[in-house]
Order: structure tokens, then sequence, then C-alpha cells
């Protein structure tokens, strides 16, 4: 029995409207590819590239709990936030983030990462040093390949000590048409 | 027997939608079976976290639906303003009928049995249910009707 699209996104609407999921997810278009934006209760918890959606719905489910579904509403707002970013017209995030998956130094190292401003760059030792492990940069690299939500929290304005981009958990590419689109560096 | 974890709900879901439609259609008809279908959802969200594992998850689903789709009808008979069909109506759900009648038979047979004659599953979907073959979910039903026929019960 098929059920009608229009069926399907009432009951997607109305389980996030009763509170009943952990997760609320959809994919969302932008300049930089298809993404999948979660939010569970406390705020934004993943932004994923190249989505596989079983995987992640999978891992969501791990993390937060099994109530996981994709649910366009309760993303609106991120939904949102991302179009103005990547039309050039917004330049921070103001979005409640749901780190509760994450511990400890990788914690404390996201929430510096948070204030690294829109168009600038940092380093990898910069931010180690920041979160008060200053040799610490290699394990800073690591926290940045796992953030679980690029974009909003900017792991791309951070770069090795010599400028070099280093690497992107969404691929160099990415990283390069974020930080060109911020103004951080020259078209090539 | 082999643990199978709770999957995401979405993918229950979209795995369960189809036949939870289709059971609520032939039991409530097209229009109520809408509104019974997200009741019916909802309900199993709610109920979700406290899934302790992931098999049956049809069986499971299908019994709140059917669940749902009495509570539609009793609300319906104390709401209508029409004349109510009440011997209909009054009539118990084959569903209980089969109930008491398969309250016997060993858990598997009972199952194969209360799904493929109450439910009219089809033999592959009692197997996903049950976790087993198709085949197997045959041999179940047939063996228990034919416990039912003898009345030779355990």
């Amino acid at each position: 029995m098929t059920v009608s699209p229009e069926l399907d996104a009432r009951f997607r609407e109305a389980a996030a409207a009763e509170g009943l999921l952990d997760v609320a997810y959809d994919l969302v278009d932008t300049p930089v590819g298809q993404l999948l934006v979660a939010v569970t209760g406390r705020g934004l918890c993943e932004i994923s590239y190249d989505p596989d959606e079983e995987r992640e719905a999978e891992s969501l489910a791990r993390h937060f709990g099994a109530r996981v579904l994709r649910s366009p509403r309760p993303t609106d707002e991120a939904r949102r936030q991302l179009d103005a970013y990547f039309a050039g017209k917004r330049r921070g995030f103001e979005l409640p983030i749901d780190l509760s998956a994450t511990r400890d130094f990788a914690h404390t190292v996201l929430d510096e990462l948070a204030r690294v401003p829109y168009g600038e760059l940092t380093t990898y030792g910069a931010l180690a040093a920041k979160a008060g492990r200053p040799r610490a940069a290699r394990a800073v690299g690591t926290v940045m390949n796992r953030n679980p939500v690029p974009i909003v929290l900017p792991c791309h304005r951070v770069v090795g000590s010599t400028g070099a981009l280093t690497g992107y958990g969404g691929g160099l590419e990415r990283k390069r048409a974020l930080l060109e689109l911020e103004g951080a560096i020259i078209p090539s | 027997m082999e643990l199978v974890s709770v999957p995401p709900f979405e993918r229950f879901y979209e795995e369960q939608k189809g036949p939870v439609l289709g059971q609520l259609r032939r039991l409530l008809g097209r229009d109520a079976a809408d509104d019974a279908f997200q009741e019916t959802f909802l309900r199993a969200l709610r109920a979700y976290p406290a899934l302790e594992h992931g098999r049956h998850l049809r069986a499971w689903v299908l019994t709140i639906a059917r669940n749902v789709a009495v509570d539609s009808r009793r609300r319906e008979r104390i709401t209508s303003t029409e004349v109510p069909d009440l011997e209909s109506v009054d009539e118990p759900l084959p569903y209980e009928e089969l109930r008491r009648l398969t309250a016997q038979l060993p858990e598997k047979e009972r199952a194969a049995v209360f799904l493929r004659y109450g439910y009219d599953l089809s033999y592959e979907d009692i197997g996903n249910a049950l976790g087993s073959s198709s085949e197997a979910a045959r041999q179940a039903a047939s063996s228990g009707v034919r416990r039912l026929r003898r009345k030779e019960l355990p």
C-alpha cells in the first residue's frame, strides 16, 4: 500500500510537533553539495557532507536515541541560516548546538573554534593553545576532522602553520570554497 | 537467538508504513484510515524507547494499528449522530475470536496463524515479522491450523 506524500508529511510533522523525536533531520541543498542537517531538542547536533542517509540515521540513533526521523520543520531555522550564509548575507550562526555526544578536550576545542571570526584563519597550534594544550596541534586536527557540525562550527578556518589548507572532513575543495565565500583566501 | 537491535525509527517507519496503511484501510475504510495511520505511528513512537530488541516489529506495529482501529470504531459509535449500525459494531472483532482460539498454540504457530488469518499478511511478510523464511512461516501456520482442527493443544 502506497502512503501518499501528504499523509507521510503530516505524520513527520506531527511526530516533531508532539516532541516525540530524539533527532529530527533533513537533507539540505547548498552550493557545496547536499548536507544532512540534524537537530535534537537541545540544538543542532550534526551536519554531514555527502550523507548516506541510512548510515547517518544509525549513527544518530546510537548517540542520541533511536527515535530518529526525517522531519523538515525542526531543521527550518538551521536551513534558513545556512541559505543566508551561502548567499553572503550572514556572517555568523545563531543556533543552539548540541555537543552532548562530544567529550572533554574535543568539547573545549570546539568551544574555542566557535570563536574564530568569519573570514579569518587560525592554525591547529593556535587553537590547541587556546584550548589549554599548546602541543596538541595534531589532536586538534583530529577534533576538526570529527567536527559534528562543520560550517556552523568553522573548522574550515583552521589551517596548517605554513598556511597550507591541510585537510578537511568534507574535502579540500569545499574548504577552499567556504574560505573563498568568506573572502579569507583569494579565489584560485 | 541472534540479537537484533532496534533500528532508527526512520527505517522502521519506512518499512512498516505501507503494511500499516493497508491493514487500516481494510479495517476502517480509506478516510478513517488516514487519521488512524498517524495515531498508530505516534503510539509506536511513544513506545519505541521501551523496545528491547528489533524482532517482530511488523507484528508489533500491526497490533498497535489494530488497537487504534478498535478505539476509532468505539469513538465513532459514541459520537456518531447517525443511526448506528450497532449490530455490526458490537460484533466481536474476528481478531478477538482468533486471539482466544489461538491462545494455547505454541508461540511461533500462534503468531503465524494470527498474522495469516487475522491480518491477512502474506507468508513473506509473516516470515519477515517473525525473522524466518516464508516457507517456515507457511509451515508454522498450517501446523497451527492442523493443531486447532485436532484440538490437540500442548
